[in-house]
């Protein structure tokens, strides 16, 4: 479902006497139907840069990402929405919302988006919150003010809201309570158990084990001080 | 698919001043597109030019009509461009007092742009009128008052439901959240962006805010200068500018 082959990037900084940046070279890997697989490798190696580069907000110039069929290399803004509409979740670490919007909304927007009946998604929002342990009196509030943890759950409820065929994940158990990170867990198994692809940053070595069929270290892709 | 606008080779300048020069991109059903660059840079210029307030000195402007299909609007009459600008596209304006007739309740505002396309029926003409000012939020006891007695948010509002009624396909917006305080932003961006949604409407926003941008626009054109610099998706020219310019624009916002 995710097909990656020799990927390379470079930042170019205009702006800092147009410095340029290598961060990654020959990046390879594939991901099958109800697979997990891990990102590892030391922080700065470029796991977040990988994951950036599938979802599309980092520009690929070097080599094939194909997601689902589709290549997203130099792909036309169009495909790339379409795929995320479609096919392609993403939970991040950052909740980027409208202040004032209600919780229950946000986490229901992925299905709004697609012309689901809006009782449907809010009453399937509401299932994902209570599951992750949110209490009720938040929903109908904007999580902008909620705690590190509220918001990260806000953002699983959110990723997994729709039963999406490939799915990154960044580091999903993050912040989270031992009941809530089994939480996440058991929905990282149902999707797997579903058919998902899905590729993941975990920094907790446990929660990798848990669900993780193999590892994928991003220090092979990361280029050396000669190749610059 | 049909794209709903093919802009091609569009270029207007000011005597010896360039407005934009050369300016190209396709924009599909339902996307949202935003326009961002600093004053001067000719984005308030190229969307005059799409909306047929100004004439562009070169291009095509080619838009997928209900009732015709695609057509050049810049080849086009006067009289057909006009109205176009009634059923196909609508032009919310950063000032709520360019768009709406002060005058006039606030009813009668957004049922005027129903007769200005033939619609007759008083009743019907005021029970739409009222639908579209409960889309908008405003409350249905203030139907006979008039603008000048609303709140900078609430104007802005009544602009956008004056602008939709007639049900266009395509909303050109000039910095539409540009006066209000930020907590009346807030909402105004919900608003719209529900109404996007719901009504399957493409856009094409000019601001400089791009937080705005962020949260409204699938895609994302930068201007400098008259060129367009950089185009791509919204998250990836935020997350990952190529060109200096943008590159300066995007490390420039300050973290609140």
């Amino acid at each position: 479902m995710i097909e990656i082959a020799g990927v390379g990037k470079q930042f170019v900084l205009h702006n800092q006497g147009g410095a340029v940046l290598p961060v990654m070279t020959g990046a390879s890997l594939s991901v099958g139907a109800g697979e997990c697989v891990a990102l590892v490798g030391a922080s700065g190696a470029g796991k977040s840069t990988l994951m950036r580069m599938i979802w599309g907000n980092y520009r690929c110039e070097e080599g094939s990402i194909n997601v689902a069929g589709t290549e997203l290399c130099r792909a036309a803004p169009r495909v790339v929405l379409e795929l995320r509409r479609s096919t392609l979740g993403y939970v991040s670490q950052f909740l980027r919302v409208i202040p004032r919007i209600p919780t229950r909304q946000i986490v229901a927007e992925p299905l709004l988006a697609q012309g689901i009946d809006e009782d449907a998604a809010l009453a399937k929002a509401e299932g994902l919150l209570e599951r992750l342990n949110l209490p009720q009196r938040l929903w109908s509030l904007s999580p902008t003010t909620f705690s590190g943890g509220e918001q990260q759950r806000v953002n699983i409820a959110r990723g997994f809201i729709q039963d999406w065929p490939v799915m990154l994940l960044d580091e999903p158990t993050a912040s989270l309570d031992a009941a809530n990170r089994a939480v996440v867990l058991d929905l990282i198994l149902e999707a797997k158990a579903r058919g998902a692809a899905i590729l993941g940053i975990f920094h907790d070595a446990d929660a990798r084990a848990a669900v993780c069929d193999r590892e994928v270290d991003v220090t092979g892709f990361t280029p050396t001080k000669e190749a610059a | 698919m049909t794209p709903l606008l093919q802009v091609e080779g569009l270029s207007k300048s000011y005597g010896a001043h360039l407005g934009c020069k050369d300016v190209n991109f396709t924009l599909w059903p339902g996307e949202v597109m935003g326009i961002v660059g600093e004053s001067g840079s000719g984005k308030s210029t190229l969307l005059n030019c799409l909306a047929g307030h100004l004439a562009p000195d070169a291009g095509r402007v080619i838009l997928d009509t209900r009732d015709k299909g695609p057509r050049d609007t810049v080849a086009m009459s006067e009289a057909e461009r006009r109205w176009l600008a009634r059923t196909d596209w609508a032009f919310v304006h950063q000032n709520p007092r360019d768009g709406l007739r002060m005058n006039v309740s606030a009813g009668g505002n957004v049922g005027e742009r129903l007769m200005a396309v033939g619609a007759r029926h008083y009743g019907d003409i005021r029970a739409q009128a009222s639908d579209w000012l409960a889309r908008v939020e405003i409350d249905a006891a203030r139907v006979d008052d008039r603008p000048r007695a609303f709140s900078g948010g609430m104007q802005q509002r009544l602009q956008i439901a004056r602008n939709l009624v007639t049900g266009p396909r395509l909303v050109f917006m000039d910095e539409p959240t540009g006066g209000l305080d930020v907590s009346v932003q807030a909402r105004l961006l919900d608003l719209l962006r529900g109404l996007v949604r719901r009504l399957g409407l493409s856009a094409v926003i000019v601001t400089h805010d791009l937080a705005v941008v962020r949260l409204l626009a699938d895609r994302l054109m930068v201007m400098k200068d008259g060129h367009v610099v950089e185009d791509g998706l919204t998250d990836q020219v935020l997350d990952d500018p190529q060109h200096a310019y943008t590159q300066l624009l995007v490390s420039s916002v300050l973290q609140a």
